[in-house]
């Protein structure tokens, strides 16, 4: 079973159009909200003025700011709706509540809102200038959590430091030194399936919400938190999620249903964006700014690494702050460097403010490192893949915050590029003119990620039986495309030696019995929720034992469990069926012995550590996949436009669990890697309005653009890990805006360290021109 | 509000339902009728998650009013059933979340249809109206080929 390319348990629901996602709950009766949203990035509210849309027939409820408690998760820094002033171009300041979605947008369009803009901040180095505008005020007295550290009096609201050996002395070892900078603006995730939450307070003070949510189990959290409700009052259910890329992970239009509905007495509300809501009001893409500097030996060993990230977290913190650490934690890419020095820090402007994006601050620091190696190759004349080799992270080397890598913990980067090499012919040609306007060239980069997640997460499971003897599997991980739930049904299957077919996967989640899974995100599912099934499938076979050993009269130790049976070791033709036991063994006479049979099985994730406020020394994750990457082009020298050809990924899995599923969340990566790093970017206007939320002028790769991928797996198992498997799901992503602008560079020659790689940028950057259009 | 009566004929079942005027066929499927396989995705043409056939022609049912598409054959993916692209896309791992599913699925099934010895360009012009941003198009690409091969292998 481990290793099949079974196709996933909610695949004919998927084709038939059976499948629900939230919004496809319409209810009679049901109320909608529309959002109001800030036309300007930065501005105090003056007055809001709600008279007219009050009277619109079919208006129950208009909610604003006043009065509602900050929300973060680890800053308290953001109200859920604005109050006082707005600190990003769409963000909520009314929501309209009325018994039609036309009712509740026309009165939307009635709600005057009087500004005083003020003047905005459109990057994160602006941000820091001297005399730049403050956005948060009151940085000093928010509320925050352990480890965060805002500096009030600036734009800062978080900053992580990694100080790890001796910079002096690595600066004294190196022969050769370079420095880049890199850029690139916010952009979007773009989920096909635009987020929304419904919302109900029924009269005992239950609270049901709807979410289309990687993590209903925070909603349910963060609303008790947030607004002192009971939390086992409140019942989320999460069904189906139309793609999240972590865009799904943070909590917001399900406060506003909450919201909402207590202004309606309690009567459901459905919260949905539009498209151009959801890329903009909602969490967006993180930006980052950095400078890079590597001092390495003549003879091609990095020696030292000084790193700069300054991320663009928005207007608002919360998940900001998580991203910009996990950038931190693996800050010099997956290479041995013993004198590192990083500041990572987490800016406000007055940008839509950030989420997770798939690999969670990983493809964008990878960008800035790995173009910065290249860079490097070229000034040393070694290759380039040679370079990585000779600096690839291995057993017995120490992370950027000091944890000592094994056998386990750790891939096998060497032979991800040695693997790449052949797979590319990389040594056949690097660069080669086809005409006097054409030009073919391939870029490489190498990608490691940890998962820098709560040290006490969590993961539950839950096994019952049905009468016939095939198993229903429960188990808190949202099925938000990754396919996960099949994998653990693999899981299941290969331990209990029983049919895939009987095992039943529960999709929905409900918070309520659906056991806690801390939160779908960082390619950790696998993993935490794999190890949990395990241990609930012990569970259950202690008790089918425990009860056929009464029957068989053989003692437990001798019993086997399979293929629908528990058996004699020995002799496999003494059993009885599993059905017959788990309600309970009715003997001939009637008596019965045992009863409903629950497995039941948890993991939690060991040794881990926050880091070090001064040095970041910490063990933020259990272990690292690793991965290099390259991506082939054309590229176009009269017109400055290009075609992506080819694009490979080779990644360290552990252990391949579905081939199929696997080798589709690698591409899936990989397609929006590239996506992101050719053309996704939020356009802004000098007053850091975006020009182009919509699916028409932010472009993301369509069918027919995409390049021929290629996908090979390594396989070094992580010892305490389901069957040896590495967590996957973000890791084709994490190098591909970086092999991108590496090809690019080459093809040409000219260093292109922004993004995204438009054809005009590559001009710019050529002609060394700052303005202008082609 | 001016509403009015609509007849709509939908995977070969006649619907006769009340909307107004500037309800789209979205909306009437979705909320009025109970199709909710047609998927909002943008409700301004961009992304294709809402594609029906009017007509045997695939349309952006969020473009498109409801009352245009009265006493047209509709047809959702809720009336397609058990065909070989559905097939071919679940052999191929042709999707992950699922959302952009419907709409491709009937946009690759009328072109399957329609042009049985489809080219590369064609099937590109034919799919590009649609977004699916979990898969690499890769493996939609390889269960629209597979589809339109097993095609010509009966001929
Ligand atoms: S919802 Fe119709 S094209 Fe996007
Ligand atoms: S499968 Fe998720 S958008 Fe296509």
């Amino acid at each position: 079973m481990i290793g099949k390319s079974v196709i996933r348990k909610e695949a004919w629901d998927k084709v038939t159009g059976r499948a629900k996602y939230t919004h496809d709950y319409f209810e009679v009766g049901m109320l909608h909200a529309k959002l109001v949203t800030s036309p300007y990035a930065h501005a105090r509210i003056r007055e809001i003025h709600t008279e007219k849309a009050g009277s619109v027939p079919g208006v129950r409820a208009i909610v604003t700011g006043e009065g509602l408690p900050l929300t973060g998760e680890d800053l308290r820094d953001r109200p859920p709706i604005a109050f006082d002033k707005v600190r990003y171009h769409g963000e909520v300041v009314a929501v309209v509540v009325a018994d039609t979605l036309v009712q509740a947008e026309k009165a939307a369009n009635l709600i005057h809102v009087a500004y005083e803009p003020l003047p905005s901040v459109g990057s994160p180095r602006e941000a820091l200038q001297e005399g730049a505008p403050l956005i948060h005020e009151n940085l000093a007295n928010y509320q925050k959590g352990k480890y965060s550290y805002p500096e009030p009096g600036t734009n800062i609201a978080h900053r992580t430091k990694i100080r790890k050996g001796n910079m002096e002395k690595g600066w004294a070892e190196s022969d050769v030194v370079i420095e880049a900078s890199f850029a690139f603006a916010p952009s979007d995730h773009a989920a096909l399936e635009i987020r929304c939450a419904t919302a109900e307070i029924r009269q005992d003070g239950t609270i049901v919400i709807i979410a289309s949510s990687q993590a209903p189990f925070m909603i349910k959290r963060l609303i008790g938190e947030y607004f002192g409700e009971d939390v086992g009052k409140v019942i989320v259910h999460t069904p189906l999620v139309g793609g999240a890329y972590g865009g799904k992970a943070p909590v917001q239009l399900e406060l506003l249903a909450y919201l909402a509905s207590k202004a309606v007495g309690g009567r459901k509300v459905s919260v949905w964006n539009t498209r151009e809501q959801d890329m903009i009001t909602s969490p967006v893409h993180i930006g980052m700014e950095a400078t890079v500097k590597i001092g390495c030996t003549a003879d091609g060993y990095i020696k030292a690494a000084e790193i700069l990230f300054l991320f663009d977290g928005g207007a608002y913190s919360d998940k900001a702050i998580d991203v910009t650490r996990a950038a931190a934690v693996d800050c010099t890419g997956p290479y041995h460097i013993e004198n590192v020095w990083c500041d990572s820090l987490c800016v406000y402007t007055n940008h839509p403010y950030a989420s997770p994006f798939r690999s969670f601050g990983h493809c964008e620091q990878a960008f800035a490192i790995e173009r910065t190696i290249d860079l490097l190759a070229e000034k040393l004349n070694i290759d380039k893949l040679e370079l990585r080799m000779k600096n690839a992270i291995r057993p017995g080397h120490t992370t950027p915050t000091q944890v000592v890598l094994n056998r386990s913990n750790v891939g096998n980067l060497p032979a991800c590029i040695a693997r790449l090499r052949e797979l590319i012919q990389w040594d056949e040609w690097q660069r080669i003119e086809i005409n006097s306007r054409t030009v073919r060239a391939k870029g490489v980069s190498c990608g490691w990620k940890t998962s820098t997640i709560d040290t006490d997460a969590s993961s539950g499971a839950i096994l019952t039986f049905n009468p016939d003897g095939s198993v229903n599997l429960i188990s808190g991980v949202v099925e938000i495309g990754t396919g996960t739930k099949t994998v653990l049904a693999q899981i299941l299957s290969e331990k209990l030696k029983m049919d895939i077919d009987d095992i039943h996967v529960k999709m929905d989640i409900d918070t309520q019995t659906t056991p806690e899974h801390w939160k779908t995100v960082s390619s950790r599912g696998t993993f935490m929720a794999g190890r949990a099934v395990l241990s609930a499938a012990d569970d259950a076979i202690r008790q089918l034992k425990a009860i056929a050993a009464c029957v068989l009269r053989a003692s437990a130790e001798d019993l086997e469990v399979g293929y629908g049976k528990v058996f004699l070791r020995d002799d496999p033709s003494i059993y009885v069926p599993i059905k017959d036991i788990v309600y309970g063994y009715k003997y001939p006479n009637g008596n019965a012995i045992g009863g409903q049979l629950i497995g039941r099985g948890h993991y939690i994730l060991r040794h881990l550590t926050p880091l070090d406020k001064e040095t970041g020394a910490g063990k933020p994750g259990p272990e690292w996949t690793v991965c290099a990457h390259a991506v082939e082009i054309e590229f176009d020298k009269r017109d400055y436009t290009y075609q992506i050809i080819k694009a490979a990924s080779v990644i360290d899995i552990g252990k391949v669990l579905n081939r199929r599923a696997a080798l589709g969340q690698v591409m899936g990566a990989m397609s929006m890697g590239l996506s992101f790093a050719s053309r996704e970017t939020f356009l802004f206007d000098r007053y850091e309005r975006i020009l182009n939320a919509q699916l028409r002028t932010y472009r993301p790769i369509r069918f027919g653009e995409h390049p021929e991928y290629m996908v090979e797996f390594i396989e070094t198992p992580q010892i305490d890990a389901p069957y040896g498997a590495r967590g996957v799901g973000e890791h084709g992503l994490i190098g591909m805006p970086a092999a991108l602008a590496n090809a690019l560079s080459v093809a040409a020659e000219v260093p292109l360290n922004e993004l995204p790689l438009f054809p005009e940028l590559i001009w710019r950057t050529k002609e060394g021109k700052q303005y202008g259009s082609i | 509000m001016i509403k009015c009566e609509i007849l709509l004929t939908v995977n070969e079942e006649s619907h006769s339902i009340i909307a107004r005027q500037a309800d789209t066929l979205l909306f009437v499927l979705r909320n009025q009728l109970g199709l909710t396989g047609a998927k909002p995705g943008c409700l301004n043409g961009d992304c294709g998650a809402c594609t029906v056939l009017v007509d045997k022609t695939p349309i952006k049912s969020c473009m498109m009013l409801a009352i245009e598409a009265a006493e047209k054959p509709i047809t959702t993916i809720e009336g397609l059933c058990d065909t070989p692209i559905q097939r071919a896309f679940i052999e191929q791992f042709a999707f992950q979340c699922g959302y952009c599913t419907p709409g491709f699925l009937i946009n690759a099934y009328a072109l399957t249809k329609q042009h049985p010895d489809a080219d590369d360009e064609t099937i590109q012009e034919w799919l590009e109206s649609n977004i699916c941003r979990c898969t690499s198009y890769q493996e939609i690409e390889q269960a629209v080929k597979s589809v339109l091969a097993k095609k010509h292998e009966n001929d």
